[in-house]
């Protein structure tokens, strides 16, 4: 029988960087990934920060990168735009990604490293001594077979199996989903050096977003909570609608479509057991405001590639060794997500007025630096009742 | 062309929309639904819930009989 310290189900960034660290300090790792082709189909907006990429280990490579852009454009529900400069934003805009050479960059790291990897394989069972994981059943061209792991890491995206497999409740509420669609339309007139975010009822509890990735080309997507979702299909809807009344996006043609969902939920309770751990979208580590997963996925799963390399050169995976890594994520990233869980959950109740007068309130204060405080402060200055609502996030 | 959803008599796929993304798997509350790749499973958890018919982006997930 095969055998590994651990078997990271899900080649994606969060299974990738959790085999390329694991396997760096001395694991033995095999990732195994169900599509054909790691990084496709697309599933992304592909803009990122770029802030995060160093302490995590990542460099990019000319490919990933389809465009380094200057900033943001926050559009309000009339049209006003609020530019953020990168400056403002402290690296947190900057670089539009090809998820399709980023994400098979990071896999050939974790290949480096040492980690095994095979595609067009797929978990489709655990297996248990009770209710420790021992290891996963996998098939892949018609043959089935278990292979033995100290630990198996879920790192299936937002569709997860394994934590369900495994009793870990994973489980979210109609309002902390955002479905999502997306074009990459070219022949189009967008501004080419800015990540555009369109705010209010046109996106009903989500944002429609322009990403570019060359001149006349970008990725057009948007988010919509699940609560505000009346229709069959209103998300794709929705964002045609709002491409037909977008004189810059009209002529626009799709190379590409892009659809799926995100979590947009508080830190949920545990992403440990017994031989099993959770990382990226499939332990709800997205950034409940913007929908981003990326940095989240990488900085967890760093943390969980070291805490697997020790739990092997100890010969112990129970829940008790695994909350270093429990411990470890959650220092990191686990404020930022509540608060902006609580966020969100303000956001999402504001109306085209309230959005117009807090971009009108951006441009007219400016911010030096962005961040949820910053802007609070700014508006404060100007419309002291609207940060009431917001007290306690301060 | 339209999909019996497995074990089901009431959900239907509609294959030639469906994008294989797993939004409707990840947002249901009962497992019920299972994506191998591109081929969308249903198992007999489901609630009949409706909230992958809700979710799905592009409305690929219909009751039996509409359309």
């Amino acid at each position: 029988m095969q055998e590994y310290d651990a078997v990271i189900v899900g080649a994606g960034p969060a299974g990738s960087m959790t085999a390329k660290w694991a396997a760096k300090n001395g694991a033995r790792v095999l990732m195994i990934e169900k599509r054909q082709e790691i990084g496709s189909p697309v599933r992304c907006g592909e803009g990122i920060s770029r802030g995060w990429l160093e302490g995590v280990g990542v460099k990019l490579d000319q490919k990933s990168i389809a465009r380094e852009v200057k900033g943001a454009r926050i559009v309000a529900p009339n049209g006003k735009p609020f530019y953020l400069s990168e400056k403002m934003a402290g690296n947190e805009v900057g670089i539009v990604i090809d998820r399709i050479f980023f994400d098979k960059l990071l896999a050939r790291d974790a290949v480096e490293a040492g980690a095994d990897l095979q595609l067009k394989t797929s978990a489709i069972k655990l297996l248990k001594n009770g209710d420790k994981v021992t290891g996963v059943k996998v098939k892949s061209f018609g043959k089935t077979w278990d292979i033995k792991a100290g630990c198996v890491v879920g790192a299936d995206g937002f569709e997860s199996q394994v934590g369900r497999w495994a009793g870990i409740n994973t489980s979210l509420a109609p309002r902390d989903i955002t479905s999502c669609f997306q074009y990459r339309l070219t022949n189009i007139k967008h501004e080419p050096d800015y990540c555009e975010f369109v705010l209010g009822s046109k996106a009903p509890g989500g944002y429609i977003w322009i990403f570019p990735k060359d001149e006349k080309t970008a990725n057009v997507g948007i988010g919509m909570q699940l609560t505000k979702l009346k229709d069959r299909g209103d998300v794709k809807k929705y964002l045609d609608k709002f491409i037909e009344n977008d004189p810059r996006l009209k002529k626009g043609k799709a190379l590409e479509m892009v659809s799926g969902a995100v979590s947009i939920c508080a830190p949920i309770d545990k992403t440990i057991g017994d031989g099993i751990l959770l990382v990226g979208d499939a332990a709800r580590q997205i950034d409940p405001i913007t929908g981003g997963g990326i940095s989240n996925s990488c900085k967890a799963g760093k943390v969980a590639g070291e805490v697997i390399a020790k739990a092997a050169k100890e010969r112990n995976f129970s829940e008790r060794s695994l909350e270093r890594y429990e411990k470890g994520w959650r220092d990191l990233i686990e404020n930022h997500l509540y608060r902006n869980w609580m966020a969100k959950e303000k956001l999402v109740t504001l109306s085209d007025d309230t959005f117009n007068k807090i971009i009108a309130a951006l441009n007219e204060v400016g911010v030096e630096k962005m961040s949820t405080l910053a802007i609070l402060r700014a508006i404060e200055t100007k419309y002291p009742d609207l940060v009431k609502e917001f007290q306690n996030l301060l | 062309m339209v999909l019996m959803a497995k074990d089901l008599d009431d959900l239907e796929v509609d294959i030639a929309r469906c994008m294989h993304c797993g939004a409707c798997v990840g947002s249901c509350p009962v497992n019920a639904i299972y994506l191998n790749e591109v081929v969308l499973e249903f198992n007999d958890d489901c609630t009949m819930c409706r909230r992958c018919i809700k979710v799905c982006p592009v409305g690929a997930i219909h009751l039996a009989g509409e359309k």
